[in-house]
């Protein structure tokens, strides 16, 4: 029998995660209540969750929704059209601006799916049951992703031959 | 594709939170989900002359305190598998117990006014248990007279067993039971625990 684990585990254990997601998918700002709708969304329904469900898909899942209605709420809030707002790009301190900045200029689908592939480690599966769509789609969204990325954020690929 | 192995690397440093700004999510979960009713364990920590002493609450009182011996994480999934999985580290309602307790341990506080959650005690351990705060500060009673206090006077031993299931220890004095003979006996947290909380009452 698998136990279910109290929900505290659980956000301690998976909530650097989702922050990671959300700050991905909707920038530094906004993820914050991305973040906490998602988790306060989760510990309602948390107890009628299956013990031997994978939590993190679970998670992500709310989160994807959670990340739709809080970007829908903020360009509620009349900000100009075309302008990304400063704050969606803002990285953690210290770490790859142009990294961030190159995820956040990507096509929503993309960026979606380079987020829940290779920060949340989602198999492809997964990810299009988030996104909808087939396995093959979602694949190939996170490879064109990834392919414009190595194009506006050539660190990729550099990095990985100095570190060798 | 070499860069594909490198990139959730770079993609995770380049979302990385603080530790601190976490910290800050989870106290406004805690609030939020206090404040929509649906946090039914909230649980603190607290050091103490005994150690490190979880303490958790329903919304209906204080439910367990527990030992560092009894492995705190162990504690938090049996409340999750008894009580509700819905269960965060929150401290604010914590707050008066973790008071009364600073204060009873430094022997200003005799007695505790929180409501407690009896509901981890059953049957006769839960009538046991009930009547130990009889035994004033500063005293202790045998087991065979708190048999006698319970109503069952042959069950010298059902005493000790509840006394060793204590949910509630330090705040329900288990620790004032001891042998016939003037020995202190066992302790669920531990002997030197025992004689602690013994010798602090005694000294107040």
């Amino acid at each position: 029998m698998t136990l279910k684990q109290p929900f505290g585990t659980v956000v301690a254990v998976h909530g650097p995660t989702v922050l990671r997601v959300c700050r991905a998918v909707l920038g530094t700002v906004d993820a914050d209540d991305a973040w906490s709708e998602t988790f306060l969304s989760a510990m309602r329904a948390y107890p009628d969750l299956p013990a031997d469900a994978n939590v993190e898909a679970w998670l992500v899942t709310i989160a994807h929704r959670k990340a739709i209605d809080v970007a829908r709420a903020t360009s509620r809030r009349a900000i100009p059209a075309g302008e990304l707002p400063e704050t969606a790009t803002a990285p953690g301190a210290g770490h790859d601006p142009d990294l961030a900045d190159a995820l956040a200029r990507l096509p929503d689908k993309q960026k979606q799916a380079v987020a829940y592939h290779y920060l949340a480690g989602l198999p492809y599966i997964d990810v299009a049951a988030i996104l909808g769509g087939s396995t093959d789609a979602a694949r190939r969204a996170a490879a064109d992703g990834i392919a414009a990325l190595r194009r506006t954020y050539p660190g990729v690929a550099a990095r990985k031959g100095e570190r060798r | 594709m070499n860069t594909n192995h490198d990139l959730p690397r770079l993609l995770a440093q380049a979302y990385e939170a603080a530790p601190e700004h976490l910290r800050a999510l989870q106290a406004r979960l805690a609030a939020a989900a206090q404040a929509e009713g649906i946090l039914d364990v909230a649980y603190r920590t607290v050091d103490s002359p005994v150690g490190s002493l979880l303490l958790a609450a329903t919304e209906a009182g204080l439910v367990r305190v527990a030992y560092a011996s009894e492995n705190h994480d162990t504690v938090l999934q049996t409340l999750s598998d008894r009580i509700s999985p819905r269960i965060l580290n929150a401290p604010a309602r914590l707050d008066a117990v973790a008071r009364e307790l600073n204060e009873y341990f430094d022997g200003q506080r005799h007695g505790f006014d929180v409501p407690l959650d009896w509901r981890l005690s059953a049957g006769f351990r839960s009538t046991v248990l009930h009547r130990l705060p009889e035994i004033g500060y500063g005293h202790t009673a045998s087991y065979a007279a708190v048999a006698r206090l319970a109503g069952n006077p042959r069950a010298v031993r059902a005493v000790g067993t509840a006394c060793a299931t204590n949910p509630l220890p330090v705040v329900v004095p288990c620790h004032r039971v001891v042998r016939s003979d003037g020995s202190m006996g066992g302790y669920l947290g531990g002997v030197e625990a025992k004689r602690t909380l013994l010798s602090l009452e005694a000294a107040a």
